[in-house]
């Protein structure tokens, strides 16, 4: 790190330490720079993903063969969620904005271990590189979809091992995030920051990571035993040799449904930061919604058994997983009517960050709705494996974290690159994505109720007007991406500068220059009150200077001496 | 602040360092006996599991086979681990674990059993 004046004066981009130019980057244990690496290496994968994703809507534009053969398509639609889930959704805002914002939102000069933080995104991208690898070599990309099922994931002539593997590397990137994030929150906290003093983004990532160590692991084992399956044949899920293939879907879900909250814990807490700063007012019900965010994580434990109410469950536990389900809807409750009571009389500002959380509140309410229809017992059955499922999932997955890691970008932009976007550019490609959003996937509801099953390569002519429709979307919802994207670029290389300050935000990166320095403050600064605290300073920036000492309480003529 | 709270401070301070600095040293006064007896529990609860393998207890096997290896978990966590010197907060970030797990294992149970 580096020493002398300098480390609090330069911004984190132009600090060159020991390590210039590639290598600066590359060995840099600062974790703003971890965190822009993230981004680069995951909008490169998202990129991909969504030019996988665009191929499959173009596929499915007519019945039959449109521009891929059936095989390509089972690989294509693999990659997809591979990519999309394993190496986008979950990290993205964790690894990125987690990464970049958790120290400084804290009152801290780094995680706790940065060095393990720079082993993470190696660990990252040595999964990513497995996962490409496995494209090309072992009888091609595998052809399961992205969550492995037995007993086709043990006999598939694809290269499922090694895109297991990779899911197994990632895996790891993951714990050790979470786990750097638990201990930088529980040790790192500036003096004076109590636990309901902490801005509602930690929270977030505090329930996250802890998912994310507990979980995680489980999904380890399960990836690495279907490679033994594939290997050695040691039949834990194969039926023919004793094994037992609805154990393979427990412990696959018991990891993915948590993932699921995983993705969205994340983005809800950046919900929290951005309608405090555009309302103006303190968020309402901030002790509810930080402890909503631990219920959250700890029901969604236990519910994992609704993806499986149909693959020969016993009927007692599909009861039991039907109730648990329907638990996890109060917490997520609770966020929804806090977040509206927030805007309730405030002195709104519409921005660009705040027209994505307003989108996201809207749409993540279909998907959270739509749930509810896939957690009743009956109604699944009907819907199960269909387009209905798809449409929900996008819904909460993109719709969800997907939506907010745009808003998040337009947020924290100004902080993380000290430039501004055009706003006005930014509201109308936010616009175009919301009606291109929902011409692609509404469509999926309607075609999943009438009966189109997932992951089919080929349909019945009366789902065709559907069909073109939701791909028609997709060139829609694209065009806003690519137009929001150009905005954000622009802004880079020639926007204006961005102030200290620009949404009037009142937790502590808005107290810190544009871009930070590389240390974060020049002195750790002392908490005296909530993070969201309009009216008055709720933070000491320079305690040394004011005669404070630590805990923000006036220095004694004995310390005077000693310093 | 007087002179007596801060020589209070003081003795506090060096309290806490020299706790810190045993643990960092691993200088617990644990002997190797203790560490020979729970590795020789270990391996008499190993031959229980693999003896109760071979009998047929129905749905039990799996279940014992599972207590079994908890308690392994225990000893291993406990002593080898040092979480008995650890403070209260690593013990309750460990019994969260441990409750999590015991939710996983009674939800699965409620498939297996029933099904």
């Amino acid at each position: 790190m580096a020493n002398g004046s300098l480390a609090h004066e330069v911004s984190y981009l132009k600090y060159e330490g020991k390590h210039k130019g590639i290598a600066g980057w590359l060995l840099t244990l600062d974790h703003k720079r971890i965190g822009l690496m993230y981004l680069m290496a995951i909008l490169l994968f998202f990129f991909v993903a969504m030019t996988l994703g665009i191929l499959m809507r173009l596929e499915m534009l007519t019945p039959g063969e449109t521009i891929m053969r059936p095989s390509t398509y089972n690989s294509v639609f693999t990659l997809h969620g591979v990519i999309m889930v394993f190496l986008f959704i979950i990290p993205a805002i964790p690894a990125v904005f987690g990464n970049f914002m958790l120290p400084i939102q804290i009152g801290a000069k780094d995680v706790a271990f940065p060095r393990l933080n720079l082993f993470s995104w190696y660990l990252y991208i040595a999964g990513a590189i497995l996962a490409i690898v496995s494209l090309f070599t072992g009888g091609g990309a595998a052809d399961t979809g992205w969550t492995f099922y037995v007993p086709y994931s043990i006999r598939s002539a694809q290269n499922v091992t090694m895109t297991t593997l990779a899911a197994f590397v990632l895996g790891f990137s993951s714990i050790v995030t979470g786990l750097n994030f638990v201990v930088t929150i529980h040790r790192l906290r500036a003096p004076g920051m109590t636990w309901f003093r902490m801005p509602l983004f930690p929270w977030a990532l505090y329930a996250t990571s802890w998912i994310q160590v507990l979980a995680t692991p489980i999904i380890g084992i399960t990836l690495a035993l279907i490679i033994l399956e594939r290997l050695f044949g040691i039949g834990v899920f194969d039926a023919s040799l004793g094994g037992d293939p609805i154990l393979y879907q427990h412990l696959f879900w018991i990891y993915s449904h948590p993932a699921v909250y995983i993705m969205i814990i994340p983005a809800m807490g950046v919900v929290s930061e951005i309608l405090p700063t555009f309302s103006r007012k303190d968020i309402f019900g901030y002790k509810q919604i930080a402890i909503s965010s631990l219920g959250i994580a700890l029901i969604g434990y236990l519910v994992w058994g609704h993806h499986m109410f149909v693959s020969g469950m016993s009927d007692a536990s599909r009861v039991v997983f039907s109730l648990l389900t329907f638990l996890v809807a109060i917490p997520t409750g609770v966020k929804i009517f806090n977040w509206v009571a927030t805007l309730y009389k405030a002195s709104i500002k519409f921005s660009a960050p705040l027209y994505y959380v307003l989108a996201f509140i809207f749409i993540f309410s279909i998907g959270g709705l739509t749930g509810l229809v896939l957690g009743a017992l009956s109604t699944d059955i009907h819907v199960t494996d269909t387009y209905f499922v798809v449409g929900h999932f996008h819904y909460v997955m993109f719709g969800g974290m997907g939506i907010m890691f745009f808003a998040t970008m337009h947020y924290w932009f100004p902080k993380v690159f000290g430039k501004m976007y055009s706003e006005k550019i930014a509201i109308i490609a936010c616009t175009v994505i919301i009606i291109g959003f929902n011409m692609l996937y509404f469509p999926f509801f309607i075609l999943g109720y009438m009966g189109m099953p997932r992951r089919y390569y080929d349909y019945l002519p009366q789902f065709q007007g559907w069909h073109v429709l939701s791909t028609v979307g997709s060139w829609v919802l694209v065009s806003g991406i690519v137009f929001m994207f150009g905005n954000l670029l622009y802004a880079l290389l020639k926007g204006p500068k961005a102030p200290m300050n620009p949404w009037g935000g009142t937790t502590l990166e808005w107290k810190v220059p544009s871009p930070p320095p590389l240390e974060n403050f020049e002195e750790i600064p002392v908490v005296t009150g909530g993070p969201y605290v309009h009216d008055k300073p709720t933070y000491i920036m320079h305690p040394g200077k004011e005669g404070l000492n630590g805990n923000g309480v006036v220095k004694t003529a004995n310390q005077e001496n000693a310093i | 602040m007087s002179e007596q709270s801060q020589t209070a401070e003081l003795t506090a301070n060096q309290t806490y360092n020299a706790e810190h600095t045993n643990t960092n040293n691993g200088e617990h006064s644990v002997s190797y006996g203790t560490y020979f007896m729970v590795w020789l529990g270990l391996v008499a609860l190993t031959s229980v599991t693999v003896t109760v393998a071979g009998i047929h207890l129905g749905s039990l096997t799996l279940i014992t086979a599972l207590l079994i290896a908890a308690v392994k978990t225990t000893l291993v966590g406990y002593h080898f681990m040092h979480l008995k010197f650890d403070n209260i907060i690593i013990k309750i970030f460990v019994m969260v674990c441990l409750g999590i797990f015991l939710c996983l294992w009674i939800l699965t149970f409620a498939d297996l059993s029933f099904r």
